[in-house]
């Protein structure tokens, strides 16, 4: 899933695009990444989609975007973008203890 | 928090609605809550007999589409057929104290009252298109006007088929759109679809002595009915596809007679033989 698509794989007209597809499944909630399908545009993306991640009744919407317009974080780099916040306690609010006087927070 | 689970819903937290399905049928008949008269059972077995043959039909893409995603897609729409000549069926069975089964696998090709655009062959991704936008356009006319069938059990298998069938046309027309204005080629298929299929479609909106009937009692929908707004949307995509609406003679209609063209007995082999092989057999 994380190899870049050579340029081959876009200049090639009789492959259909790669899309990525997100679900929601009921009102509410975040729509979330549900897999990818292959189609020629985004109308049929949105059908393929439909046929093919919504067919057991878990979605209330859709969306597609074309696997191209993502950008990933490189998981190599896993230590410089994530790791950081490690040792970082601070940042979560149960770092603090409740000033005096403070009753309802 | 809400007490209802949310999110990641498992396959066992289907919640199917109010769908009706034809074991709901199969009981409403067996129990005498439903019973259909000798007319609109006949009158459903010329439905569920279009539903079949063409779920048969459909079957056949499934490891043969241009890409996985329209494998899934063509036989979704086989199941949504499938399932509605089970209900249609089922229903028309009440009356002759016979099952889905029995009439599905155990009748002979004359007993069979499908129109011939169900049982033409699929030929290229064009010309099964091509079946599709005639077949959905149909259907969708149909089973809108059937839900108000006097008939309830007629109406409520309608109420569920509609939506399915909205979404067959839906399918059918963006193929017409996209075939027609892709390549050279495609557009050339398109169009040989077009002209191969369009002769069946005058058979779909003739009239006979029992639509006629069940048409005074409010049970079924006079197929002449839906032949204007039939023509105005398929129209409407044919255009603009910048297709014709092609012309030439009407082929002979007789399926719901029971006059089929050889087609039809070369599936119906491959369709019974293995209940015809094995009578009572299940899984």
């Amino acid at each position: 899933m994380n190899e870049s698509k050579g340029p081959e794989a876009t200049t090639d007209r009789n492959a259909w695009g790669l899309w990525e597809v997100f679900v929601r499944s009921s009102r509410g909630l975040s729509h979330v990444h549900a897999g990818s399908l292959h189609a020629p545009d985004a109308a049929m993306a949105l059908r393929n989609a439909r046929d093919l991640y919504t067919r057991r009744n878990e979605g209330v919407s859709i969306w597609v975007v074309p696997a191209d317009a993502i950008a990933a974080s490189d998981p190599d780099s896993k230590g410089s973008f994530f790791e950081s916040p490690q040792g970082k306690d601070y940042r979560h609010a149960t770092y603090y203890t409740k000033s005096e006087g403070v009753k309802h927070l | 928090m809400n007490a209802v689970p949310m999110g990641n819903e498992s396959a066992t937290r289907i919640t199917p609605g109010n769908a009706l399905r034809p074991e709901d049928i199969a009981l409403e008949v067996r129990t005498g809550l439903a019973k259909p008269t000798e007319d609109v059972a006949e009158y459903a077995l010329r439905l569920g007999d279009d539903g079949l043959i063409l779920a048969q039909r459909l079957g056949h893409w499934i490891s043969r589409g241009p890409e996985l995603e329209e494998d899934v897609a063509l036989g979704n729409i086989a199941l949504d057929q499938l399932g509605h000549a089970r209900s249609f069926l089922t229903y028309a069975g009440g009356a002759w104290d016979k099952t889905e089964d029995d009439l599905a696998y155990f009748r002979r090709e004359h007993e069979f009252r499908s129109a011939a655009i169900f049982e033409q062959p699929n030929g290229d991704f064009a010309a099964t298109i091509a079946r599709q936008f005639i077949v959905s356009y149909y259907q969708f006319e149909l089973y809108r006007r059937l839900t108000e069938s006097s008939d309830a059990t007629l109406a409520a298998i309608a109420a569920k088929a509609v939506k399915e069938v909205d979404y067959h046309r839906d399918h059918s027309a963006q193929w017409v759109l996209r075939l027609a204005g892709g390549t050279e080629e495609s557009r050339t298929r398109m169009i040989q679809g077009l002209k191969q299929m369009w002769p069946y479609v005058a058979e779909l909106f003739q009239d006979d002595e029992l639509t006629t009937r069940l048409a005074e009692t409010g049970a079924a929908v006079e197929p002449s009915s839906l032949k204007a707004d039939f023509d105005r949307l398929t129209g409407e995509i044919l255009a603009e596809a910048e297709l014709e609406v092609p012309d030439g003679p009407a082929a002979p209609g007789g399926g719901r007679h029971g006059r089929h063209s050889e087609n039809l007995g070369y599936l119906l082999a491959e369709m019974q033989v293995l209940a015809r092989e094995h009578p009572g057999a299940s899984w």
